[in-house]
């Protein structure tokens, strides 16, 4: 059995490359989480942040390059090292014919925990992000914000070491959103590390302590979330080191008077 | 192509009831005629789901004026292939009076009253039932019954020729009466005319023209409804359904596979819709040999409704698409993917073959040939989904996306599954092959005894297969899970 060094970081992606035909989309990342951060990713669409977070969850073969997950490679140890990380994805579909509770219970079965354990941490989850009451309707039915939260309670009912979370606020109300944060901070405090990949700057500028700024599969700056963004605010340091910002009042026609 | 095909036969069939006599050219008509109307009028119901691009809702949010959008609609179905196609069809019912052009001519005025009411009456219908079949379940519910039509036609078109000869002498009243009705009536004038009754006819035209002012106003009024209110979303209210299947089965991953499988099959229409074909399939074979009176042939039901069965689960994992991710990252092992899957199937699909394999036995009366049937249709299937968790865990087919319309067109891909399935079904056979030939050698023999040969052999060697099958089908899920979500994520 691996061991898992105490003082690894709590992922370490290194020369992490992936090629979709002619587009190099992920192009010799390489990144390191500090165990008990709260890693925030940023980038514009199509950076490749969802590609690099899934190579490093293991959904998504590299074509070079390679993860590991406190000190554990992650391509030659998939099951532990999936047993360690907890997983919400962007862009892929639930098994929305089943129930909220259904949905949570699978997930926590098919990580091979003990059924009572299972309906115990369910019960909680669905406490938790205030789902009590829609447990029983089928997640298709269910809200955007809705299916976010049961997205996460899934990731969350097999109680991981390391969370990666693409988009986990997206159309998240408010009070919901902040019914989150709560809840992953007190997961750092106790020792957790959280990886958020997220447009909201300013979002990622109170929530996370360290920050990583990716665009055109290449990482632009990384560290701790004050030294990234120096002087200026986290989003004014990102558009300038993206780029891309056009200063105009729109068309014509569109104006009123 | 399919449309033309009929147009010319029923060009044809009119211009030799032209020769016969006036009377049943008038019957002929009315009886087409009103069937066109009705066909019209219902069938896009069951079918609505199928184009959606003029549907009220769609369309609601559109600041269109009501008038044009009746007109649009209106023009949209007489231009469109089924449009066309009833036009000529109905102009053509003029060609029955060609020798006399006065009344050729009235035909004519007729027909197109007669093809407008067709389309008025169809989107009428439509618009009046947009609220109760816009909804999810509706939608859904109707994918799946559309195909039940669909899998009859053959049976059905047999019957209705059946029909046509026992009862050609109650015709003639049959279409008097529905000379009367609003389907009926607009297509009874120009018969009415030839058989010397003008002021019958004019009576029927009155019927038949009322009927198209009235539905266009029921439309126009309908249509208003429609779009001021678009259809509301699916009801939210969260019925009280606890764990389902997931109670019932153990709680390792594979039991938690097989509750999920479960679930969906009762759930999702797209499963339905695999499902569908299990009644119709003895339905069916029972028609074709009830109509040539040896039933033997019914013993075909147990294989056929085997092979169905066995390769239901083929592209099961394609019918996930990227939920599938699910599985990937909570490690579930390949096997335990596949045995969940084998055993959700397994749960009604081997009691249902045994049912119906003993069932056509008994029906048809052939007891001596049970164990061997039994054999055959039990190897089929325990092979077929041996097979099918070999190929699932390799291949995502290009199927209907989760809440998607079944019959949108899909681009690519369905002649490759097309193309695979042939290919499994081969193998199939190929693998089956001991036990089907040692029971059909038992049968021809009258030997019995090879039928208990048989059906042993076919529980072992399709076990055998299955084991095979979901220990290499597991293992490849294991070794190649990305690549396979991969494949679905451009599928989606």
């Amino acid at each position: 059995m691996p061991e898992i060094s105490p003082s690894a970081s709590a992922l370490e992606i290194t020369g992490l490359t992936k090629r979709f035909g002619e587009k190099l989309a992920v192009d010799s990342v390489a990144l390191t989480v500090p165990r008990g951060s709260f890693f925030g990713l940023v980038g514009p669409n199509g950076a490749g942040k969802t590609t690099t977070l899934s190579m490093a969850t293991g959904l998504l073969r590299p074509d070079a390059g390679s993860v590991s997950v406190h000190g554990l490679d992650v391509w030659s140890n998939l099951v532990e090292a999936k047993r360690r990380i907890g997983v919400l994805s962007d862009g892929v579909r639930l098994f929305d014919r089943l129930t909220g509770l259904q949905l949570i219970t699978y997930a926590g079965l098919l990580s091979g925990m003990e059924r009572s354990v299972v309906a115990e941490r369910a019960a909680d989850l669905l406490d938790l992000f205030d789902l009590d009451s829609m447990s029983g309707t089928l997640v298709v039915d269910y809200s955007a914000g809705m299916t976010k939260k049961v997205a996460l309670a899934c990731a969350l009912i097999h109680a991981p070491q390391l969370l990666v979370l693409d988009e986990p606020f997206e159309s998240v109300d408010p009070v919901s959103g902040a019914n989150i944060r709560d809840i992953l901070h007190g997961f750092v405090e106790s020792g957790g590390t959280v990886i958020v990949s997220s447009h909201a700057m300013d979002l990622v500028q109170r929530m996370c302590d360290h920050v990583a700024v990716i665009a055109e599969g290449r990482v632009l700056a990384s560290g701790t979330t004050d030294e990234v963004r120096g002087s200026s605010t986290l989003e004014d340091r990102f558009v300038e080191l993206v780029g891309g910002r056009r200063h105009g009042k729109g068309p014509e026609w569109l104006r009123i008077s | 192509m399919y449309g033309l095909a009929m147009l010319l036969l029923a060009v044809v069939g009119l211009l030799f009831l032209s020769a016969a006599s006036a009377d049943l050219g008038r019957t002929v008509t009315v009886l087409g005629g009103a069937v066109l109307v009705l066909g019209w009028t219902f069938l896009p119901l069951l079918s609505s789901g199928i184009d959606e691009t003029v549907e009220p809702s769609k369309l609601a949010t559109f600041p269109i004026p009501v008038r044009t959008l009746l007109l649009a609609l209106a023009i949209s179905g007489v231009l469109g292939v089924p449009g066309i196609i009833t036009t000529l069809a109905a102009l053509a019912t003029s060609l029955v009076w060609w020798y006399t052009p006065a009344i050729a001519v009235v035909a004519v005025i007729c027909a197109i009253i007669g093809a407008l009411t067709c389309i008025v009456s169809s989107r009428m219908l439509t618009a009046l039932t947009v609220r109760v079949s816009s909804g999810r379940r509706a939608r859904e519910a109707k994918t799946v019954l559309v195909l039940i039509p669909l899998l009859l036609l053959g049976p059905a078109i047999l019957a209705v020729a059946t029909l046509f000869r026992e009862f050609r002498s109650l015709l003639p009243i049959i279409s008097d009466v529905t000379a009367w009705t609003p389907f009926g009536a607009i297509w009874a004038v120009p018969g009415d005319l030839a058989t010397g009754r003008p002021g019958l006819a004019a009576l029927h035209a009155l019927v038949g023209i009322a009927t198209l002012v009235a539905s266009t106003a029921v439309w126009r009024w309908a249509l208003d409804r429609a779009l001021e209110r678009p259809a509301a979303s699916t009801a939210t209210r969260g019925a009280r359904r606890g764990l389902g299947w997931f109670a019932v089965f153990s709680g390792t991953p594979t039991g938690a596979v097989a509750a999920r499988s479960l679930t969906y099959w009762a759930r999702d229409p797209r499963y339905a819709q695999s499902l569908i074909s299990v009644p119709l399939v003895p339905a069916i074979v029972f028609f074709y040999t009830g109509a040539s009176g040896d039933l033997s042939g019914l013993l075909l039901v147990g294989p056929i409704v085997a092979v169905l069965l066995g390769m239901s689960i083929y592209t099961d994992v394609s019918y996930d698409n990227t939920a599938f991710s699910l599985h990937l990252q909570t490690a579930v092992s390949g096997r335990a993917d596949r045995w969940g899957r084998v055993i959700a199937v397994s749960v009604f699909a081997v009691p249902t073959t045994i049912i119906l394999t003993v069932a056509s036995v008994w029906i048809s009366d052939s007891g001596d040939r049970l164990v061997g049937m039994l054999g055959i249709s039990l190897g089929l299937l325990i092979t077929g989904l041996a097979l099918s968790s070999l190929v699932s865990g390799r291949f995502a087919f290009s199927v209907p996306a989760p809440g998607e319309n079944p019959f949108k067109a899909r681009p690519g891909g369905g002649f490759t599954l097309m193309l695979s399935m042939f290919a499994s079904w081969t193998a199939l056979a190929v693998l089956a092959l001991p036990e089907m030939v040692i029971a059909l050698v038992g049968f021809a023999t009258f030997n019995e005894a090879l039928g208990w040969v048989a059906l042993a052999v076919a529980l072992v060697l399709s076990s055998v297969f299955l084991i095979i099958g979901v220990r290499v089908g597991g293992r490849m899920l294991d070794t190649r899970g990305p690549e396979l979500l991969a494949q679905l994520q451009r599928q989606k």
